[in-house]
């Protein structure tokens, strides 16, 4: 079946992209570009004066120790997110694909959370984890676990990343739910006839089919957590205690607020980008050869 | 090898829908039984049951005398052929006849050996190296057949597994399905709706219909003695005609004016009584006006099918159909007498539709 339609001359497919094209300039290329060029400049603190300083800006930023510790919180919070996201909608996924009674009324509690705003289900996580005020912190407290994301950087670290995966779980939970059910029954009929037991069934045949669902979900989240985590940090903890929750992007936010360094909050607006195209044209190329079946 | 028994064998589907509705029946060791029926009348449930893949809601299947019904499908010792295939798309052909044999944990050259023989009698050692997406249907069915033999199991089961297929090559997997299972003697169940299939491949032909089996037999038996209505029409192509009638005396059917001898009519039927006469379009022969038991047929219209032709028309104001050999008849349509062999006389009782026969 011939899937491309063909067009003679190219005003007809020009028109056709403009609409496509005209967005993406507007609100990606033009943006990139200027975080681009600001990047290389350099303003005085009243933003009077504007300097050219080629890649004075990106020295600074990998001198700053605040900006490595941001890296560093970036990595184990993105490795957290993900994975933990990834394999609880997993098995949460396989447990719904088992058809079990009331599967329809589990299934729809669990898209849910994608339903909620970052700054809601932030504050929702506050009320659950504040050590004078929340349940499962007092909880915590009743078992002799001390907790205090207020203080404690780790405690911090680790209600975001609780947090973010909440929120994130629901929408792999989807992926690889849609991705369970379109393997063919049959198929996973004829791996029992052929005696693989459950576990067994499940990593040699159901997983790897189910790897363009995860790759694909692998791409997304990490965007997620780069990017998309923002609300949830912001709402949770603010990037404390003393920036002990600050990830790449939340540092973006807090360096450029108010203006007072726009050159560096550019700069890193910028390495953040080229990580996040990097990371995705890695995957590409490494990951998706092996998932093509 | 095992002899496979069914007893009483039903199922409920939750929900209430009772696809099989007690079904009882013995396959020896070696045997090759069908099982045909229209769609819907649960033939794959009834397979699936044998399989372990659905739950048996009564009765008791047992394979080599071992019940089963209990036993998970990994352990009954059977194969299964699917209508789709079924194969592992992210495996090579070797890596799909071999998993079974590693979920048993056999030896690896062992598995080796017992891959390459099946590929060997199927033909198919050039693709062992090739994705299932890189073959074409005829080749996934081989490798299909292949994951089914490598395993030595006790049974194999098919379902249609031929329906994917053109019409030529499923006349040559046919061949092929009934020579390798001949050769390697093992005890199978194949599901089918095609009833050439079901009458060239069955020593023992199960006729379903509504969750119940019709017909149990060899397949000449059904196609000659019909036990039902149902089974006459449906074994058979084209359909056998069927036609209101009036018993006439011991073996003697009257069809309106004409009177039909039928040596099979069981003979303690009341005169007068009503009942279906069944004709099969290839059992009709030509006679004269006049003669006895002949019947006068109004032919419409002639298909050519090459070796016969298909005569269409009207018999007694019913529709009609008579097959021939080509060249036997050069009838043009309009009326033609044809008279049928006492033999091949088949009686139906209306209300149940069962055989009137001895
Ligand atoms: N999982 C199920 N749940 C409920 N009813 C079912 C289920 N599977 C099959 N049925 C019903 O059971 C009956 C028999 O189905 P089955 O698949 O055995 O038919 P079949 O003879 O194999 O037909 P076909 O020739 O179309 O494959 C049908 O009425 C069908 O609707
Ligand atoms: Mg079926």
């Amino acid at each position: 079946m011939q899937k491309n339609a063909s067009f003679k001359g190219l005003t007809i497919p020009l028109l056709l992209l403009l609409p496509q094209l005209a967005i993406t300039v507007v609100f990606f290329y033009w943006p990139a570009s200027q975080a681009v060029w600001q990047s290389f400049l350099l303003q005085d603190a009243f933003g009077t004066s504007t300097e050219f300083v080629w890649f004075e800006n990106y020295q600074l930023l990998f001198t700053d120790p605040g900006y490595l510790k941001a890296f560093w919180n970036t990595a184990i919070f993105s490795t957290f997110v993900c994975v933990l996201s990834l394999s609880i909608a997993l098995l949460f996924a396989v447990m719904a694909d088992r058809q079990i009674r009331g599967a329809e009324v589990y299934k729809t509690l669990l898209i849910w959370p994608y339903a909620v705003a970052p700054a809601i289900a932030g504050v929702l996580w506050i009320f659950m984890f504040d050590p004078s005020l929340g349940m499962l912190a007092r909880g915590l407290g009743r078992l002799g676990i001390a907790w205090n994301p207020r203080l404690n950087g780790n405690d911090a670290m680790t209600l975001v990343i609780l947090a973010a995966t909440w929120k994130q779980i629901s929408y792999n939970f989807l992926f690889f739910l849609a991705g369970l059910q379109s393997i063919p029954k049959s198929v996973i009929e004829a791996a029992v006839i052929d005696g693989a037991r459950p576990w067994r069934r499940f990593w040699t045949i159901v997983f790897p089919l189910l790897s363009p669902t995860t790759f694909f979900l692998l791409v997304v989240n990490i965007v997620y957590v780069f990017f998309d985590t923002f609300g949830i940090i912001d709402t949770v903890t603010g990037g404390g205690p003393s920036g002990h929750t600050e990830t790449l992007v939340y540092k973006v936010y807090s360096d450029g607020k108010g203006g007072s360094n726009l050159g560096g909050s550019a700069a890193q607006s910028v390495v953040l980008l080229i990580m996040v195209i990097g990371m995705t044209a890695i995957q590409f190329r490494f990951i998706e050869r092996r998932v093509n079946y | 090898m095992a002899q496979v028994t069914l007893t009483n064998v039903k199922k409920v589907y939750p929900g209430g829908v009772e696809a099989v509705k007690g079904v009882s029946f013995d396959i020896p060791d070696g045997g090759f039984c069908v099982l045909v029926g229209p769609s819907g009348c649960g033939k794959s449930t009834l397979l699936r049951m044998v399989a372990g893949l659905e739950t048996i809601s009564a009765g008791e299947v047992s394979i080599g005398n071992r019940v089963v019904n209990q036993i998970e499908p990994a352990d009954r010792d059977i194969a299964m052929v699917f209508q789709n295939y079924a194969l592992y798309p992210h495996f090579s052909v070797y890596d799909n006849m071999a998993y079974g044999l590693r979920n048993l944990g056999t030896p690896k050259d062992e598995i080796d050996r017992r891959v390459k023989e099946a590929a060997r009698i199927l033909a198919i050692e050039p693709l062992l190296e090739r994705r299932p997406k890189q073959l074409s249907g005829g080749q996934r069915q081989r490798v299909a057949m292949g994951r089914a033999i490598v395993r030595k199991p006790q049974v194999f089961l098919f379902d249609e597994p031929l329906s994917n297929l053109d019409a030529k090559l499923r006349v040559q997997m046919r061949v092929e399905i009934k020579k390798l299972q001949r050769a390697l003697g093992v005890t199978s169940i194949y599901v089918t709706h095609d009833q050439v299939e079901a009458m060239t491949l069955s020593d023992k032909l199960v006729v379903m219909n509504g969750g119940q089996v019709e017909q149990i037999g060899l397949p000449s038996e059904v196609y000659k003695k019909p036990a039902s209505r149902f089974v006459a029409t449906f074994i058979g192509s084209p359909p056998m005609n069927i036609l209101p009638g009036t018993i006439d005396g011991p073996g003697i059917v009257a069809l309106g004016d004409a009177i039909l001898e039928a040596r099979d009519l069981r003979a303690d039927l009341a005169a007068g009584a009503r009942v279906e006469v069944g004709l099969r379009p290839e059992d009709i022969e030509i006679a004269s006006e006049g003669e006895a038991g002949s019947l006068p047929f109004d032919i419409e219209f002639i298909e050519e099918l090459g070796a016969t032709q298909l005569f269409h028309g009207q018999l007694a104001g019913l529709p009609f159909i008579m097959q021939a050999a080509t060249d036997t008849i050069s009838a043009q349509p309009g009326r033609l007498w044809i008279s049928v062999d006492p033999d091949r006389v088949h009686v139906f009782d209306p209300a149940t539709g069962q055989r009137l026969g001895l």
